[in-house]
């Protein structure tokens, strides 16, 4: 098999880290602007949000990481990355320039094109789980007209543990959509809302009527965020969240990602909360 | 189908030309033991009877297996960049693979479909199977859907009868093989007879009554999952994993990276769901960190969950987990067990 043959579901595209930003003030969370070496791979790239690629260091191994970045943002990727073992630690030490290979895009996305399509749309986020959101907000907007209201709550413990400060300040200047940036505990300087996103959520989520919710964060906050939206109407096939467990192959094959009979990695890791509670509760 | 009445020279012949330019292999038994082990045409007699301790996957899917190579001397140009390794190797022909064998190869490569590195193992080797004579006491593949006289899975199909062997050509791998004898050798409509007697005796095999497959299949994901004997079966199970390295189809694996003095390569090996490591996130959250919850992953892996999405069990009753486990965990009452839920 040549080297080219990107048939290989095993063999990662080339590519370089091209810049890096430092997301949060503990330094865990690392924005990774990632070009791919190849022109052809770069322009021929595209992925729905919500889908996930496997980072590749040769020499430490690969790690699933939601795609942060729109696949309306053309000529690189971005992931952000969070440390916390072998090869995320490896990956921040590394610097501009840097080889990183790229496997994918994997996994099946948020149905942007199909099911959530003219509806009014909420997203939810907790801590650094709101990447692929990030990547689901900038394609909404890039399609405005495709979609009704949005509404977007997203939470971190401290400010200096949001993830994307620029690009929230500007979303909160739109007038056409709705921003609602929580902490959670009260802080010096910071004068938005201060609560836990699950209690924010109850106060601010719209009527559930032809509308779907997004949700990804720590399992605790997608807890307690369903009974608010629950009292309000919402049902669990309106509700959208995606999952994670641990991976290897990303394809489906070596068995470590099944959560009853489905694979995260290929039939997720998006899936409707209706589709999750019929499953064991093992992610 | 294509049958041949092959006499012991003719077979001799065959392993002879075989020989010359692929590698051949067969079950043969040494120190009480039976093994996979390279043959020279010339001492062989015949297969072992039974399966081999190891199964077939040690052919199909080896351990550990090279998938892409790389450089890391920063030098390189191509340093950190892997390539696929791939090498095609010599044709190698398996001689006496078991009918269960033969066709957990078929099995698993339903989930490999895509999989490049299976399937050049799959097209340089050709299975000359051997139907079984005689199904030891821990083997049921009559359960899974397969048969003793079952051919699914092999190139060719050789059933010992008096004087020789009667042979099914099942592939056009298999015709080729064959050469000359396969328009010389024709069986007689007599020895036609034979082996369809010998087969309609073979579906008469010991078991549930109707599929269990597609009995399993019906029932409800939820109710077999709650079943309460799945805590009885977990305090015994020591999360050994010999069930699963053992098993022909367990296909579990594991990725990992290599690196020696500046050459690297990216390798898989078999990995098995009842170790708590394998499904443990890096922040330590494990979502089957309790055994019973691994124990059981891995019956409904073969019983439920592989059914659900491609049909058959992903069991072909070799009888091997039976056979070694240390605690005497049998594959069979838990498939009773599961059955009777209602
Ligand atoms: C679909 C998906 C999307 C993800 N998106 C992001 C993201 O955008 N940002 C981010 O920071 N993290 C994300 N993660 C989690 C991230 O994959 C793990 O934190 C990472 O694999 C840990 O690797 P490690 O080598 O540093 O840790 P170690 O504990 O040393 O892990 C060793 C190996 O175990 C596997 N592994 C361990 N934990 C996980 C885990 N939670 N999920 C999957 N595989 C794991 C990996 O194969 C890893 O190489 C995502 C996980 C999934 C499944
Ligand atoms: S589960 Fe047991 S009997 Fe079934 S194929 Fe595997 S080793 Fe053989
Ligand atoms: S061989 Fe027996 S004890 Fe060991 S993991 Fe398998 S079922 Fe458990
Ligand atoms: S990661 Fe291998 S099956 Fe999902």
């Amino acid at each position: 098999m040549k080297n080219t043959d990107q048939k290989n579901p095993y063999l990662p595209y080339p590519g370089r880290i091209d810049a890096i930003t430092i997301e949060t003030e503990d330094q865990n969370l690392k924005t990774y602007r990632i070009i791919l070496e190849k022109p052809e791979d770069m322009a021929s790239w595209n992925h729905i949000p919500g889908q996930f690629a496997m980072l590749s260091l040769a020499g430490k191994g690969e790690i699933p990481i939601g795609i942060a970045s729109s696949p309306t943002e053309k000529g690189h990727l971005l992931f952000t990355v969070n440390r916390a073992g072998v090869v995320t630690t490896a990956l921040h030490k590394m610097d501009v320039g840097a080889r990183i290979g790229i496997r994918g895009p994997l996994g099946n996305g948020f149905p942007v094109d199909e099911g959530l399509k003219g509806k009014n749309i909420v997203i939810i986020a907790g801590g650094f789980a709101f990447t692929t959101l990030r990547a689901t907000l900038i394609y909404m907007l890039a399609h405005r007209q495709d979609y009704g209201k949005i509404t977007v709550i997203y939470g971190a413990r401290t400010p200096g543990m949001l993830l994307y400060k620029e690009e929230l300040k500007a979303w909160s200047q739109r007038d056409d959509m709705e921003m609602f940036v929580t902490i959670d505990q009260d802080a010096p300087g910071w004068d938005g809302l201060v609560g836990f996103v699950p209690t924010i959520a109850g106060q601010v989520a719209p009527s559930p009527e032809n509308s779907a919710a997004l949700i990804c964060g720590p399992p605790i906050m997608i807890k307690f965020t369903m009974p608010p939206l629950e009292k309000i109407g919402w049902t669990d096939d309106q509700v959208y969240l995606s999952l994670e467990n641990r991976m290897k192959c990303g394809l489906g094959v070596c068995g470590h990602c099944n959560v009853g009979p489905v694979y995260v990695c290929k039939d997720g890791p998006v899936f409707t909360r209706a589709e999750v509670q019929k499953l064991p509760v093992e992610f | 189908m294509k049958i041949l009445k092959l006499d012991n020279s003719d077979l001799k012949t065959l392993l002879t030309r075989w020989n010359e330019t692929r590698d051949l292999f067969s079950p043969v038994e040494g120190n009480g033991k039976v093994g996979w082990q390279r043959i020279e045409p010339l001492a062989f007699n015949e297969p072992a009877e039974g399966v081999p301790r190891a199964s077939i996957k040690v052919f199909f899917f080896p351990q550990p297996e090279t998938l892409l190579e790389y450089s890391t001397r920063s030098g390189d140009r191509d340093a950190y960049v892997p390539r696929p390794a791939m090498g095609k190797g010599r044709e190698r022909i398996i001689l006496g693979v078991r009918p269960c064998d033969a066709r957990s190869v078929m099995l698993n490569s339903l989930p490999f479909a895509n999989d490049p590195y299976f399937k050049v193992r799959k097209d340089t080797t050709l299975i000359v199977g051997f139907t079984c004579e005689r199904p030891c006491s821990t083997c049921f593949c009559s359960w899974t859907g397969g048969s003793p006289m079952g051919t699914e899975g092999m190139d060719i199909a050789m059933t010992k009868i008096e004087g020789g062997y009667l042979a099914a050509v099942l592939s056009e791998k298999g015709k080729e093989l064959l050469g000359h004898l396969h328009d010389t050798k024709e069986a007689s409509p007599e020895e036609r007879k034979q082996l369809e007697a010998l087969r309609k005796q073979a579906q008469k095999g010991t078991g549930p009554a109707g599929s269990p497959a597609e009995i399993l299949r019906k029932k409800a994901l939820m109710d077999l999952y709650n079943a309460t004997f799945w805590q009885k079966l977990a305090d015994s199970c020591i999360n050994c994993g010999a069930c699963t390295f053992l098993c022909p189809t367990c296909y579990c694996f594991d990725i990992q990276d290599e690196t020696v003095k500046g050459k690297g390569r990216r390798i898989r090996y078999w990995d098995s769901c009842m170790f708590p490591l394998f499904t443990q996130h890096a922040s330590g959250h494990n979502p089957r960190g309790q055994k019973i919850q691994r124990v059981r992953n891995r019956f409904m892996h073969k019983l439920k969950y592989f059914p659900e999405r491609f049909g058959p069990l992903s069991c072909v009753g070799c009888g091997r987990c039976i056979r070694e486990c240390p605690v005497n965990i049998d594959i069979r009452e838990v498939m009773r067990d599961l059955l009777s839920i209602q």
